[in-house]
């Protein structure tokens, strides 16, 4: 029995070990970490439940899920109590990583490949990237908006699918919530609760 | 209607949205309320009818699929020409020309996409655009019963299309052109295998829109305006406000 769960918890080890430290160049860190994904998403080995685990790890470590909570607010980050704004980013780091596992369940394989990145400042590098669906469906075109104020560590802030921003599309939902309740983030909170109770 | 009937009627328009809608910020709504009823309508009528009949198309096979396509798109880049045209866009002009002649003909009637292989990729123009180009503002937004999302300008736009586009000419308003004929039935089924075609590419993605979002209305919304901002633009917009958010 003992053998047993030391081999479980190896096991668990293994595949939620910590996660291997991609590339400081954000071309790099990109193309690594999403070919690093694909390769866990595809395994026939792992079920859907050790799937989500590994891409909540990869989100956790890797996407700046803190400032995203804060530019989706807008402006209200700006006049909201601190206590409130650390409410809501807790909410909003389980909302955010539900809504990214759900996207991923029907994951199809793909080939990726990182065609540019774009220096637009010392904080910013735009990495563009194309998915190329295998069953010949049309190829996907995604810019990484990769955070670098931190050279050691890149983060990633935003994606870009076909020229659409995630993070401009959710401010602006969330904009919506907020301006049909007096711009209560209680309501917003609220909002994402239900989200992650259904 | 001949072109100096047009004129009268439509360039005023222009004048009056083009001093009035650059003040009006495009997430403003027009009426809210009723548009938000419109898009559960839609959302409904996708449900019923859309939604099913592209998931069968989906199931067919992927060339008839590819040909509906390349057809629906080559007829679509009539629109585009006049309006590469009207911004002035002499190397989108060729591109768009280029493309339907090649198709029509060595593509037989649109249904292969050979241009593409000679490098002609036009890009889908249509009035809507040409007057963003022009510095004409969005206006406000609203939704329409099945056509959906759009603006004042949008949809001043979709009707000058139909003034402008050959094919509409030819099918909707059954004039004859270089010895072609059409009628209505051909243009709204043109139409409807268009919307087919776009829905049945993107059943994963208005899946996932649904399934993430806490007011589907606004990301469809927020959707809508960035797609025809970057159209507008012919490149992403990536001026996005970052700026103060320094960890």
């Amino acid at each position: 029995m003992k053998k047993i769960i030391i081999f479980l918890i190896s096991l668990n080890f293994f595949i939620f070990s910590p996660l291997k430290a991609y590339s400081t160049n954000p071309g790099d860190f990109v193309s690594e970490l999403v070919n690093d994904a694909i390769s866990k998403l595809s395994d026939v080995n792992l079920n859907k439940e050790q799937k989500y685990k590994f891409i909540e790890k990869i989100a956790l470590e890797n996407v700046d899920i803190n400032a995203l909570g804060l530019y989706t607010l807008g402006e209200l980050r700006k006049s909201t109590e601190k206590t409130t704004i650390l409410k809501y980013q807790k909410t909003f780091e389980k909302y955010f990583l539900k809504s990214l596992t759900s996207r991923l369940s029907d994951y199809s394989s793909s080939k990726f490949e990182v065609v540019n990145e774009d220096k637009k400042s010392s904080n910013y590098t735009i990495v563009s990237s194309k998915v190329i669906p295998s069953k010949g469906e049309p190829e996907i075109k995604i810019d990484w908006r990769i955070y670098t104020k931190n050279p050691e560590k890149p983060l990633i802030r935003d994606l870009i699918v076909e020229g659409l921003s995630l993070a401009r599309t959710q401010k602006e939902e969330f904009a919506s919530i907020l301006n049909s309740n007096n711009n209560d983030i209680n309501t917003l909170i609220e909002k994402l609760e239900e989200f992650l109770n259904n | 209607m001949n072109l100096k009937k047009y004129t009268k009627i439509v360039l005023p328009i222009i004048l009056i949205l083009s001093f009035n809608i650059s003040t009006v910020k495009a997430s403003d709504e027009c009426f809210e309320g009723v548009s938000r009823s419109i898009f559960k309508f839609n959302l409904a009528f996708d449900d019923y009818v859309l939604e099913p009949i592209a998931k069968g198309y989906s199931k067919l096979p992927s060339p008839i699929r590819t040909g509906t396509g390349n057809f629906t798109s080559n007829i679509s880049t009539l629109l585009s020409i006049p309006n590469s045209l009207l911004q002035g866009n002499l190397k989108q002009v060729g591109h768009a020309s280029g493309s339907f002649i090649v198709n029509t003909t060595v593509g037989i009637l649109g249904f292969l996409n050979p241009a593409e292989r000679l490098g002609l990729k036009p890009h889908k123009e249509d009035v809507g655009q040409t007057l963003g180009a022009y510095g004409v503002g969005p206006g406000c937004y609203f939704v329409l019963p099945i056509l959906g999302p759009t603006t004042v300008r949008d949809s001043v736009g979709l009707i000058a299309d139909t003034f402008v586009d050959p094919f509409a000419q030819i099918t909707l308003r059954e004039n004859e052109l270089l010895g072609v004929s059409g009628n209505k039935l051909d243009y709204y089924s043109l139409k409807g295998a268009n919307a087919v075609d776009f829905r049945s590419d993107n059943l994963t993605s208005f899946e996932s829109l649904e399934k993430n979002s806490i007011d589907l209305y606004s990301s469809y919304k927020s959707v809508y305006l960035q797609d025809r901002e970057n159209k507008i633009e012919n490149s992403n917009n990536d001026n996005e406000d970052w700026g103060n958010l320094d960890n």
